[in-house]
């Protein structure tokens, strides 16, 4: 097997988790929920993936499997409804407590892989590490290429299609575009729309978490994200929030962090360069948006 | 020195870089921007005083702490104004931007596995009479002159806020930017300035987390606050005074913990960790409806 092939498999297997929390950004984006929470999303996710594979331990692999995954994007959605509810009830901005959500997602790991999921010697702060049979297969034998790639292209897929094929997709691109337009259309409760699709969002970057845990990781610990949830926006944005897009950009970021992380070793030039590109990539794709003026999604608030 | 004494010290000592920052938010949110990219110009400006501070001395940091964190401000004005990109996404972009390029910096400039640097920090200023008296003499009276300033200025931008013919056209522009236009008051100009001045409040703060605190930079170390302190504008109901209680009360609630260790409480500390903001949502959610914000915070309002 060549170095090449392994680093191509090594860059698809970080695209993936980077590819589902920006299908889960764009989705919340469309319908103009600025949902900032998918690294929050992502963390729950991933441990509660962790909990129930470790528990169901004497459960067959490939239940184990699809329980875990179910209960990754149900713990997603979870999270991400607190911050759905205090919208819908209170009016608190999404942006600010899916970050506060976010650092409470932290701590909550920091202290679950030290307190009641740790492993049983007791040293380490991560949980013991999945069985098996539990695990997502590899698909390309002889690297780390893992089944989870496959999860989120169909994810990708089907997001597109509800977005164009659907009335409900149709929905969530009116309220994206003008709320106050589509509720005065009269068809659309833009309040119980934009809930759910906070609650969808949360649950494919809980997703994430659990692919995480189930086909790379293997383990719950603190630093299982390096920010793919923050990342995730930068994903989103540059595929101009399509779902098909989101697996190119998905790719392309997840070579680029892939790569930063060689030039780090072998040139000695910092992996955080990664980080300031896809800053200054965002910043472009508002630019180009701002200068041709479009109002949809992108550039502009209401008017 | 007690547990209380502690406590004080820790709640003084996290308010003033929460409470720069939540500052300038407010004057940028009063102009009817929201600058999420706060965050940014905190790291920015923590690695700026570092430098700064480095070869030309605190006050000099602090400067140019204030520089830098205005520099990050002038990129995310020339996108929300000029280019009319949307506020939450520039904010945050402009705030990874400046996380990934300090870091960069830092890395570069420092070598990525450098040994800890660190810069002589700012040191305590005992205000005379008032620190010995007792109990709170010492924790609350005995902090760097950066602390006091920022007692000074928070004064003085509620009364320029609120006072002044300045001060009525920003809140006149964070309104209504359409009515403040017909009123002749410039209205971009000032989202420009009020932008550039919590940029500046904002590379402050990161200065005081440097200079007057660790004495070192280290990559992150802004550590949210940006967005706390978005947070705690809010909290305080965008007003100068009510941000500064704010701020306080956040880092009161950060500084329980040395009070619960002190009584011998066995909770995971991490609930501490986590307490600030499980009670800043709280809070978020338990000032609904009591606070309105600024007419046309995050909107954009074209002027003709």
């Amino acid at each position: 097997m060549t170095a090449e092939l392994a680093l191509f498999a090594d860059s698809v297997v970080r695209a993936v988790p980077l590819i589902l929390t920006g299908l889960a950004v764009a989705l919340a984006f469309r319908a103009g929920v600025f949902n900032i929470g998918a690294e929050g999303q992502f963390l729950v996710g991933a441990a509660a993936a962790a909990a129930t594979s470790i528990k169901l331990a004497s459960f067959p692999g490939v239940a184990t499997l699809i329980i875990a995954l179910t209960s990754g994007a149900i713990a997603g959605a979870f999270w991400a409804a607190i911050a759905a509810e205090l919208r819908r009830r209170f009016h608190v901005l999404e942006i600010i407590s899916t970050i506060m959500l976010n650092f409470i997602a932290l701590y909550l790991i920091s202290f679950v892989v030290r307190g009641p999921l740790q492993e049983p010697t007791h040293i380490y702060p991560q949980t013991e590490s999945l069985a098996e049979a539990a695990r997502l297969p590899i698909i390309m034998p002889g690297t780390r290429l893992h089944a989870g790639i496959v999860i989120a292209i169909i994810v990708a897929i089907l997001l597109s299609w509800i977005f164009r094929n659907t009335a409900i997709g149709f929905r969530i691109r009116a309220i994206g575009a003008g709320p106050r337009a589509a509720q005065t259309a009269g068809m659309i409760d833009v309040e119980r729309l934009s809930w759910a699709v906070f609650l969808w969002s949360g649950a494919i970057a809980g997703l994430a978490g659990a692919i995480e845990v189930s086909g790379v990781t293997f383990a719950l610990y603190e630093n299982i994200s390096p920010g793919y949830g923050y990342t995730a926006i930068a994903v989103a944005l540059i595929a101009g929030l399509n779902p098909l897009a989101v697996i190119i950009s998905g790719v392309f970021f997840g070579a680029l962090e892939t790569g930063a992380s060689a030039l780090q070793r072998d040139f000695a030039i910092p992996s955080s360069i990664a980080g300031m590109t896809e800053a200054l990539l965002i910043l472009a794709t508002l630019a180009f948006a701002g200068l041709r003026n479009r109002s949809i999604g992108l550039s502009g608030n209401e008017r | 020195m007690s547990a209380f004494e502690t406590f004080l010290q820790g709640t003084i000592r996290t308010a003033t870089p929460l409470a720069f920052a939540a500052l300038g938010e407010t004057v940028t949110e009063r102009a009817g921007i929201i600058n999420v990219g706060l965050e940014g110009a905190i790291i920015a400006g923590a690695f700026g005083g570092f430098v700064t501070a480095g070869f030309a001395g605190t006050w000099a940091g602090f400067a140019g702490a204030g520089i830098a964190g205005v520099l990050v401000a002038s990129i995310f004005a020339f996108f929300t104004i000029r280019l009319r990109a949307n506020q939450i996404i520039g904010g945050t972009a402009i705030s990874l931007f400046g996380l990934g390029l300090t870091a960069t910096l830092y890395r570069q400039i420092y070598g990525a596995t450098g040994a800890a640097l660190s810069i002589p920090t700012m040191g305590a200023m005992k205000v005379p009479l008032l620190s010995s008296v007792p109990l709170i003499g010492s924790s609350v009276f005995e902090q760097p002159p950066i602390t006091y300033a920022l007692y000074a200025i928070v004064p003085l931008v509620w009364v320029w806020m609120y006072y002044t013919h300045a001060g009525l056209g920003l809140r006149a522009v964070g309104e209504d930017s359409r009515a403040a236009a017909a009123a002749g008051i410039p209205v971009r100009r000032t989202q420009f300035l009020a932008i550039l001045f919590g940029g500046f409040l904002g590379g402050v703060a990161g200065g005081v987390l440097v200079i007057a605190q660790s004495g070192s930079f280290a990559e992150g170390m802004s550590a949210g606050r940006g967005f706390i302190a978005i947070a705690v504008v809010v909290l305080g109901r965008w007003h100068p005074l009510g941000v500064l209680a704010a701020a306080l009360t956040f880092a009161a609630a950060s500084a329980l913990q040395y009070l619960f260790q002190a009584m011998g409480w066995t909770i995971p500390y991490q609930t501490f960790l986590a307490l600030p903001y499980v009670l800043t949502l709280l809070g978020l959610a338990g000032i609904a409806g009591k606070a309105r914000p600024p007419g046309s915070l995050g909107k954009w309002q074209t002027l003709d």
